[in-house]
């Protein structure tokens, strides 16, 4: 396997991991409090919907010509990719809370709880609702990943095979835990996400801006590498910056 | 209508998110690197500069609005 396609499956299981887990919170949170009936309804509607959505993008992408879709492509992931990044960086050195999945969860189930119960057809509107939107806000963003990732590699189904893989192990553990997968890394899987996405997104829109990457391929190891580089030194500068506020606000109190 | 700029706002608020001034800067380095290439520089060293302003100059922002 090319150093481009192992990437590629590697990017997708993690990034689609990471939605997988929050989809997941949801669908218990639904589950528990509203009935699993209305839960997996909203779960099964979401998933048709999203189904539809790769079924006609999916070919439409693939008829553009490679070099214009590297260039679109490689921009939007850039942009998506280097907003999961700041958001990283402003966790991991403390100006952003960090992703709590049990407090998510908690927060989810107490809403769930209290809400109005209005049934149709044998299912709870709440629940199916909730259930659904969660699903399909974050399978949005798996779509959006396999799509582009797999369209400017010029394979799809290896994207998908990544995306599928990480889909089993999370309803696997989901089901066999029935909680919150709260001890999954995800700040450092969101890490991680974000620099692979801002990586690719780096390589594919300098080529379709006509760059050619000395080592060809083999460069995305090298851009790789100055993305860690440069978000390590991001956060510790801002842990640096974040530790003098403190100590200043601890002076003025 | 309503529906047509909730859409809009969906898809602004999942691809540019909190920062546009990201996406600006992004797209003026992409457009300088093809510049660049079409005047015959191989400039693949640019973009990787540009990323690194464009997420301090964002960082910056976040730490001063803390």
């Amino acid at each position: 396997m090319s150093t481009g396609n192992a990437f590629l499956v590697l990017s997708a299981f993690l990034a689609s991991g990471v939605e997988f887990v929050e989809a997941l919170t949801i669908v218990l949170a639904a589950g528990l409090a509203r009935g699993w009936r209305s839960s997996l309804a909203g779960l099964g509607a979401a998933t048709l919907v999203l189904a539809v959505l790769v079924a006609i993008l999916g070919p439409a992408l693939t008829a553009i010509p490679i070099d214009a879709l590297r260039l679109v492509v490689g921009a939007l992931l850039l942009v998506f990719g280097l907003q999961w990044l700041r958001k990283a960086i402003l966790r991991a050195s403390g100006y952003k809370a960090l992703h709590d999945e049990d407090a998510i969860f908690a927060r989810e189930l107490a809403d769930a709880s209290g809400a109005e119960h209005v049934e149709r057809a044998g299912i709870d509107s709440y629940g199916f609702l909730l259930s659904f939107k969660g699903v399909l806000l974050e399978g949005l963003e798996v779509v959006f990943i396999v799509l582009t990732f797999g369209s400017a590699q010029g394979s799809i189904p290896l994207a998908a095979v990544g995306a599928a893989a990480a889909l089993v192990l999370v309803a696997v553990v989901g089901v066999a835990v029935r909680a919150p997968l709260a001890r999954v890394p995800e700040n450092a899987m969101k890490f991680a996400v974000g620099a692979m996405l801002t990586t690719f997104g780096i390589f594919w829109s300098a080529e379709g801006a006509g760059v050619d990457w000395p080592g060809s391929d083999a460069a995305l190891l090298g851009v790789l590498g100055f993305v860690l580089l440069m978000s390590f030194v991001l956060v510790r500068l801002l842990r640096r910056e974040r530790r003098t506020q403190l100590r200043a606000a601890e002076v003025q109190v | 209508m309503k529906w047509l700029r909730g859409f809009g706002r969906f898809w602004w608020d999942f691809v540019i998110g909190d920062d546009w001034r990201v996406a600006v800067v992004v797209a003026a380095g992409i457009g300088a690197t093809a510049a660049l290439v079409a005047a015959g520089v191989n400039a693949w060293w640019l973009l990787p500069l540009v990323v690194l302003l464009a997420l301090w100059l964002s960082l910056r922002r976040a730490m001063r609005s803390a």
